[in-house]
């Protein structure tokens, strides 16, 4: 039918499946974000860093190579180990929350700024697709840049040393997997939340930073004052770098943390603590959207 | 015939505050129009029978549906037309039509080619790329009505459509929901504050007050049954023996205050005998109107029952 017949007429199509319909939001999100260059660019520059990664684990694997640079004895170059892992998921990380500080403000906060809401939740679509949907844009981006690029590194580093490598260090692979999930859950509720709250997106997107950099000068400050290591329990990247220890190393640990998520040696606190931190911000972050996440506002 | 909407002791509180109070009503016709002053729970009935507040007693079904119970069917019949600005700034329009009838459920195909047929239907055909946030209010208001007929609901929810609109824009808007209403492939359900809005597009009228159902009436009937009434302004001492004589012509009357009258003669009677009685009781006709009841005092009686009911 021609787009200029100027009648209504009712709909009698097929429609899609009811699990299908929270795709649509992250693929409008995509094809916004696929607009902006400045996005785009930082995006694909966050991948130089595994690509330099990738490239160290070739040479190191490759005699030839390690000739030309000069380098004797094989595997003089770096060590690929637990923390060469680590560094890699540490700075992918840092990357991560510089993009969902760029984008995550602009997910929920343009529909809430004209009540945008009401039209979304008015159709057969709950609050939880709908946040699902916001968040999985933060989740598939920020997956591509941390646990994706590790579990790549770790599968050639296993292809050129071999299955026994593989199995061996598979702790490295877990580490990577589930440390990068920790970060990104948290990065992406608290990214929404955030933009849920505050409807201005440059502001949004410096809280985010104040979370982390603000939360760790608090911590310190508390530990300063009151000569304790509890302070560190308003330091984000000290609570992941914890959690990360834990998960790549489990109890032998020979590292204190990544870079940018470190943990002082002697200041460590119980890991129990940690998680529990950690799993409260992720519910305060839930709370702030279950109360902002409406079809219409309450006033009580 | 199955009711449209069916209120069922449907009870809505907000904390300790009851907004809606026990409602009842089965309301049948194909455009039903809800009035009510400001704060009768008009858009709280809306937003609950859209499942945004959840019922604190009772239950409210649409089309058979139970709005508690079957949410999300519900939404999937439904077509909402909100009352305050509702768009996404920076989409385009037809982008934010055609991102709302997929969330509606149609393929991304058809939601596109509905998406346009609905802008162009709604007389915004050549602004449909431009973003929302530069619409004037009138062509927000039009989006909104395209955003809630793209995906081809059966019930059409419109809270307050003309709020705002100039008197040409108002026009263009009621000629709008009369022509999808006449279709007859969907039902209405119309919010407003203005009774000619309803007059216009609904027959029937839910007047609500209070949080109370304050009166219910099939407009189509009114029209149809409502006979012509005269509106008389008298002036004289006499008014009561005018009334009484006027009475023994078979005439029904109403006084009103400051000598208004209203009347229905019976057939037969010409107006002229009203001017011969009232110069025989030394009474003056200072106005004389033909007219019919119209929704306007049917809202206005509602209004004035103390309790809130008829």
């Amino acid at each position: 039918m021609a787009v200029y017949k100027k009648t209504y007429r009712p709909y009698e199509g097929e429609l899609t499946p009811a699990w299908r319909r929270f795709l649509v939001i992250p693929r409008y999100a995509f094809e916004e974000l696929h607009g902006r260059r400045f996005l785009s660019m930082f995006f694909l520059a966050t991948f130089l860093f595994p690509l330099v990664c990738a490239l160290i684990i070739y040479v190191q694997h490759n005699v030839s190579a390690l000739n030309l640079l000069g380098v004797q004895g094989g595997r003089g170059l770096i060590s690929i180990n637990v923390t060469f892992f680590m560094s890699l998921l540490g700075w992918q990380s840092m990357c991560a929350l510089f993009l969902a500080s760029f984008i995550g403000p602009g997910q929920v906060s343009p529909d809430l700024a004209n009540n945008a809401l009401s039209l979304y939740l008015a159709r057969p679509f709950s609050r939880a697709e709908y946040v699902l949907g916001k968040m999985s844009v933060l989740v598939v981006l920020m997956s591509l840049m941390t646990w994706l690029p590790g579990l790549l590194c770790f599968a050639l580093e296993g292809y050129l040393e071999g299955w026994q490598w593989m199995s061996d260090n598979a702790r490295l692979a877990y580490g990577t997997f589930f440390g990068a999930w920790v970060w990104i859950l948290l990065l992406a509720l608290l990214a929404l939340a955030l933009s849920a709250w505050v409807k201005w997106k440059p502001a949004a997107g410096g809280l985010m930073f104040g979370v982390f950099f603000v939360g760790s000068a608090f911590g310190a400050v508390v530990n300063h004052v009151q000569r304790t290591n509890w302070g560190h329990l308003f330091n984000i990247s000290y609570l992941i770098g914890s959690v990360w220890v834990q998960l790549f190393e489990g109890s032998q640990k020979t590292t204190n943390g990544a870079v940018f998520f470190r943990v002082p040696v002697g200041e460590e606190l119980p890991l129990g603590a940690c998680w529990a931190v950690l799993g409260l911000v992720c519910l305060v972050c839930l709370y702030m959207l279950a109360r902002k996440i409406r079809g219409a506002e309450v006033v009580r | 015939m199955e009711p449209v909407i069916e209120l069922d002791g449907l009870e809505v509180r907000f904390g300790q505050r009851v907004i809606l109070k026990k409602l009842n009503a089965a309301l049948t016709g194909r455009s039903v129009g809800l009035l009510g002053p400001n704060g009768a729970g008009k858009s709280t009935l809306i937003n609950t029978l859209l499942g945004f507040h959840k019922p604190s007693a009772g239950t409210a079904r649409i089309l058979g549906h139970d709005v508690r119970t079957h949410a999300r069917q519900v939404r999937s019949l439904v077509g909402y037309m909100p009352e305050n600005d509702a768009y996404i700034a920076g989409m385009t329009g037809v982008h934010m039509v055609r991102l709302m009838a997929e969330l509606a459920g149609l393929p991304r195909e058809h939601a596109l080619e509905r998406a346009h047929e609905a802008f162009f239907y709604v007389g915004l055909g050549e602004v449909r790329y431009r973003a929302l946030g530069t619409y004037s209010l009138g062509m927000k208001q039009a989006a909104k009505l395209a955003q809630a007929i793209a995906h081809g609901p059966k019930l059409l929810v419109l809270d307050e459509p003309t709020n705002g609109l100039d008197p040409p824009a108002r026009a263009r808007m009621i000629q709008l929901i009369q022509e999808i209403r006449d279709r007859g492939d969907l039902h209405l359900l119309l919010s407003s504050h203005l009774l000619h809005d309803v007059e216009d597009c609904c027959d029937q009228a839910l007047i609500l007050k209070d949080g109370n159902v304050a009166a219910f009436c099939n407009l189509e009937e009114e029209r149809r049954a409502n006979r012509r009434f005269l509106e008389l302004e008298t002036r004289g001492e006499h008014n009561g023996d005018f009334l009484a004589a006027v009475e023994k012509l078979g005439c029904e009357t109403a006084p009103g205050a400051q000598g208004r009258v209203k009347l229905v003669l019976p057939d037969g009677v010409e107006v002229r005998r009203l001017y011969e009685i009232a110069a025989g009781q030394n009474v003056q006709i200072r106005r004389l109107n033909r007219r019919r009841d119209s929704l306007e005092d049917i809202f206005l009686k509602a209004m004035e029952a103390s309790n809130g009911r008829l």
